[in-house]
Formats: structure tokens, sequence, C-alpha cells
């Protein structure tokens, strides 16, 4: 393998995100999805992926992350979003099929889906 | 599950979880002897000796959030109906290793599925953690060490868009090579 293409095409990369990183840190907006023995049994991977394409398409800020089982199993797969300064909302059963609507309707229109929606945390609480 | 990779991310999960900075997932296949090797080993915190054998029973979980740990035991039913089995070592303060194996042409073995994005998931994990990873096809490896990808990257997160996005590609392209290589190889085998 070209192990030295591989060391200039990270330089490169290091530069090009360095220029957006601090754009990125003030927005803040995080999207945690549960990758416990539950969710990936439920398809949290899948959903994962999903979620990436679709940040990566529609080109929206955000930091994707994986976190342990948090105790909800029958609902996995879990999403959290949470945005700065807003509560941390949690929505359950989600499949692939569902995050472009998530994604629509909760980050770009800034709606909270009722009827997917489990839960609201307090942003601040939860570190 | 559908795939060995979801059992791999989630073992590698279990190794997060517990802790570790670091963890690793080898992956051996053996044409002529027929065999896949999976191991998975992390510098967590270990398991204690009289827990071990527990860990495979569906019924026993050290979690206070549910009653069942069903991780372990799936991973070990999936390699005992395959005529392979499926050992835990582990050192308290030192970390774990779990090493499954199976006859690769039987019926019952599930595909390896998207390694790729099972190492993604772990690599995005909320708990900063680095993989080795080792895939060996008979002859041919393909590795890969996050940790080298941090010390080029400095202070940019593997969260980061275009990191994660270039990343998912080079695991692609690297599973990818060696899948090709190895069929080239059988090809020219053949004839």
């Amino acid at each position: 393998m070209a192990r030295l293409k591989n060391v200039e095409e990270l330089k490169k990369l290091r530069n090009e995100a360095q220029k957006d990183l601090s754009v990125r840190t003030q927005t803040g907006t995080r999207i945690i999805i549960g990758m416990g023995t539950c969710g990936i049994a439920a398809g949290a991977r899948e959903v994962m992926h999903a979620v990436l394409k679709e940040l990566e398409s529609r080109k929206i800020e955000a930091h994707v992350e994986t976190v342990g089982c948090v105790g909800m199993c029958a609902q996995e797969p879990l999403v959290d979003i949470e945005q700065a300064g807003k509560s941390r909302v949690r929505y359950a059963n989600i499949t692939p099929e569902n995050v472009p609507r998530l994604i629509e309707e909760h980050l770009i229109k800034g709606q909270v889906i009722q009827e997917w929606a489990i839960g609201r945390l307090d942003a601040r609480k939860i570190q | 599950m559908r795939e060995l990779s979801l059992h791999i991310l989630d073992v590698l999960e279990n190794g997060v979880e517990a802790g570790a900075s670091r963890v690793a997932a080898t992956i051996e296949e053996d044409s002529e002897a027929d065999t896949m090797r999976i191991e998975i080993a992390d510098n967590g915190r270990g398991i204690p000796k009289e827990m071990i054998d527990k860990v495979t029973d569906p019924f026993y979980t050290t979690r206070k959030t549910r009653h069942v740990g069903l991780g372990l035991p799936l991973f070990a039913a999936a390699a005992r109906r395959c005529e392979g089995d499926l050992v835990i070592q582990s050192e308290l303060g030192k970390g774990t290793r779990v090493i499954a194996t199976f006859r690769a042409s039987h019926i019952d073995r599930a595909p390896l599925g998207d390694i790729p994005s099972a190492l993604l998931a772990i690599l995005l994990s909320g708990r900063p953690v680095d993989i080795e990873y080792s895939h060996r096809v008979d002859k041919e490896e393909f590795r890969f060490d996050s940790s080298e990808i941090r010390r080029e990257l400095g202070d940019i997160p593997l969260t980061h868009p275009k990191v994660w996005s270039w990343l998912l590609q080079f695991l692609q392209e690297g599973e990818a090579s060696l899948h090709a290589e190895v069929s080239e190889k059988q090809r020219a085998a053949v004839t």
C-alpha cells in the first residue's frame, strides 16, 4: 500500500479541516447514537451510516458520536440530537429510512418530531 | 446477528466500556486450513477470575440498567455452531482478549460483512479510543492503526466530517484490495 501517499493525503486533510474547525466548534451540534449490543442488533450501525451520509449530502456541520447501552434496549436504535443552547432530544426506534426526515425537521426546520421523540434532557446537565 | 462484523463491533464496544485506551481486532482467514480466527483485545480494566465463566451466560451482566448480557453469548453461539469456539482471557488491570474460531466453509458461518463501518462506529465513540486492525487472508494483509492517523491530524478530531469520510473510504479500499488480490491469485492458480 502506498503509505507515503496516505500521509500526504492526511496532511492535506488536516489543513482543510483546520480552516473550518473554529466554525464547527461554535455550532456544537452533536448526534449521539447508541451502539451497545441492543443497538447493534437493532441496526444502529446502519442508522449511523445513514446519518453520516445525510449530513454529508446536505453539508450540515455536526459531530456524530457513538455511545454504549443506556438501558432502553427495547427502544433501540436510539438517536439523540443536541444543539448548542437547546435541550437534547432522544428519538427511539429509528431506522435508516427515518433519517432524512429526522435531519430535515429537527436540524433544518428546528422542529421536534413528536411521534418519534421519547424524551428531552437538559443539555447542561449531561456531560 | 447477521454479520460477524457486528459481533466484532460489539466486543470492541465492550473494550471501550471497560475504559480501554486501545483496542485491537485481528482477523485471520486461512483457506488451506479452512479456518477463520477473530481476535479482539483491549487494555481495559479486565474481568475478575471468578467472573470469566459467567460472561458467556446470557443471564449474567454487571450492568444495573438491565438484567441480561447477550453480546458474548451470541458471539460464542455463532462460533460454536460452525465447529469453532470462543475463548476469553483476561487479567485484572491489564485487559481482555476474546478469540473466536470458525470453520470458514461451514454453512452457518455468517459473512464478515461491513468491517469499515464497524470500525468507524468505534472511531466515532464518545470516549476516544485507538484501534489497531489487521485482516489477513492467506498471505495478504491489510493493516490500520488509528493512532498513526491521529498523530498526523494533530488537533483535528476523527469525528470531523472530512476525516471520517476519508477514513471510511480508506478502510473500504483496504478491505476491497485484500479481496481483489486474493481472488486474483486464485484465478491465476486455476488457469
